[in-house]
């Protein structure tokens, strides 16, 4: 080694990972009286910083980078917790029991655990296509791809974006904000086909189109285009050529499982966690993007959350079984996107809805859409319509539905209309 | 840096170097004070950084917009006339010295 040896370390408990759900592991263990080395481990150059602003109000470069961190470096050393940056693991054994181990990283320490923590995150999916690698293709994930595509924002005309979900059209948003000319291109014949009903889908079509934006469904991609090394145009599976000068990529995100998989984890699209986000090993647990947990109302059913929320509850029952404490109350799930004016608040998960309604009048920007599943609300999506919003989050976590028959009268506040709790809440 | 004095629910209270341009919500965060949850990191869309301005320093950080009034009849914890979202103010040097409390409940 020619690199000076940093030795070895000893971390009570190793977190891997070091984005929302790293961090707030560490932090749960300090606010739980955990006094033993905490030490958080990231691949990043940066501390934890906030992600959700990269696609909207960093990118639109209304925020800046100093502003993205999620605790100054005090607060790590006030609250001993050790948090390297800009480093992997190159190997990872855990003792005979599988309790702690030894981990080695690129920056060569050597570092002994008594207990750990997977937050490993999710990278984007990789476009492959011919000249998937020319000039001026964009993915958002971390900050060097965001400082890179606010650049190149800056100097482009026509941009194309690929990938109709929330990252895809919160980046078109801010390019047209800008005054660029932006085309939209789905696979499906919907936007935001994964995650919301059809009603959610046209409005933002029509909303996007209102606002200058071209949108494209039903339509893959055969390739990128490129004039020396840098992309000129994408075509499309029908042989149309969409000249661009810088390509957006949003097609999903991978969870990170390598280090699980070594670890001998069960993974399957994701780490497999239990509802108290502990592993297949039990005494490893996991949160973030990187899992696969049960739905919080059904069970069976084995979801991928993708969401700071998320990342932040997961990361504070997995600290409590780390602790063997009890589990705390799970949160409703939700979520927001926020696409130009236009802001969308979800509350619970619509996975498996069998019915839904409309709420107000689409085409007034103000609205929202109520799912039911077997007659019970389960989840609502709210267009500028906070008060909405806030009902359905209130009602979900009571436990409570809100009645079909009268949830579409816009006349009554949603929140007066929520029903009495049922015996079945969150708690699984 | 424009200091900010925060009280949490707890009583105790926290002198804080904002950085210009940083919201209230998150300088407190980043410090690391108990009470302010920002469940959606400043998004205007959780309603859990709620606080109470001082009443020496209402007139200088301006008024809640629409949504954020919205979400402010439905956080936790008391609706007052000097409710705001602390992700919604953003420092400048003119609120040095803001004097803010945390609302009971997020």
């Amino acid at each position: 080694m020619t690199n000076h040896n940093p030795g070895t370390l000893t971390a009570g408990t190793l977190i891997l990972g070091a984005g929302e759900a790293g961090l707030q592991l560490a932090v749960s263990l300090r606010q739980k009286g955990y006094t033993d080395p905490v030490t958080l481990i990231g691949a990043e150059d940066q501390p934890p910083y906030q992600r959700p602003p990269l696609s909207k109000a960093f990118l639109s470069a209304d925020m800046d980078e100093d502003n993205l961190a999620l605790r100054t470096e005090d607060f790590y050393a006030e609250n001993g917790i050790q948090v390297l940056t800009g480093t992997r693991i190159t190997d990872i054994t855990l003792d005979e029991e599988g309790h702690g181990g030894v981990a080695t990283t690129s920056r060569d320490h050597a570092i002994s655990f008594t207990k750990l923590a997977l937050t490993t995150g999710s990278r984007p999916r990789k476009l492959n296509v011919p000249g998937k690698d020319l000039d001026c293709i964009c993915y958002l994930r971390g900050i060097p791809d965001a400082r890179s595509l606010r650049t190149r924002l800056a100097k482009a005309s026509r941009v194309v974006v690929i990938g109709g979900g929330f990252i895809g059209l919160e980046a078109a948003a801010v390019a047209r904000q800008r005054g660029l000319a932006v085309t939209v291109v789905e696979t499906f014949d919907r936007l935001l086909q994964r995650v919301a009903a059809p009603p959610i889908s046209d409005f933002y079509k029509n909303a996007h189109e209102r606002r200058g934006t071209q949108i494209i469904l039903g339509s893959g991609v055969m390739a990128l285009h490129g004039t020396n090394k840098k992309v000129s145009g994408v075509e499309l599976s029908n042989g149309t050529i969409i000249p661009a000068d810088l390509v957006i990529v949003g097609v999903g995100v991978e969870p990170r499982t390598e280090l699980a998989e070594k670890l001998g984890l069960d993974c399957d699209r994701g780490i497999i966690v239990d509802n108290g986000a502990r592993t297949s090993n039990p005494a490893i647990v996991a949160a973030g993007d990187c899992t696969i947990q049960p739905h919080p109302l059904y069970p069976a059913e084995k979801i991928r959350l993708e969401s700071v929320q998320n990342a932040v509850d997961q990361a504070k029952i997995a600290a409590s079984s780390l602790l063997g404490e009890p589990r705390p109350t799970p949160a409703v799930p939700w979520f927001w996107s926020d696409q130009g004016d236009l802001k969308l608040q979800i509350a619970g998960l619509s996975n498996g809805y069998d019915d839904y309604l409309v709420r107000g009048e689409p085409d007034t920007e103000h609205f929202s859409v109520l799912y039911y599943r077997d007659g019970r609300l389960i989840a609502a999506d709210a267009v500028n319509s906070p008060h909405d919003f806030m009902a359905a989050k209130r009602a979900l976590t009571m436990g409570a539905t809100i009645d079909h028959s009268i949830a579409t009268n816009t006349d009554l506040p949603l929140k007066t209309l929520i029903g009495e709790p049922t015996t079945e809440s969150l708690r699984n | 840096m424009p200091k900010i004095i925060l009280r949490s629910p707890d009583g105790s209270e926290h002198t804080l170097d904002a950085r210009l341009g940083a919201s209230v919500m998150e300088t407190a965060v980043k410090h690391g004070v108990q009470g302010i949850v920002a469940e959606c990191g400043g998004a205007l869309s959780c309603a859990t950084c709620h606080v109470y301005i001082a009443e020496s320093c209402i007139g200088m950080t301006g008024q809640a917009d629409d949504f954020e009034d919205d979400m402010l009849d439905d956080a936790a914890a008391e609706r007052k006339p000097n409710s705001r979202l602390s992700c919604q103010i953003r420092m400048t040097d003119e609120l040095d010295g803001l004097e803010i409390d945390i609302a009971p409940e997020q």
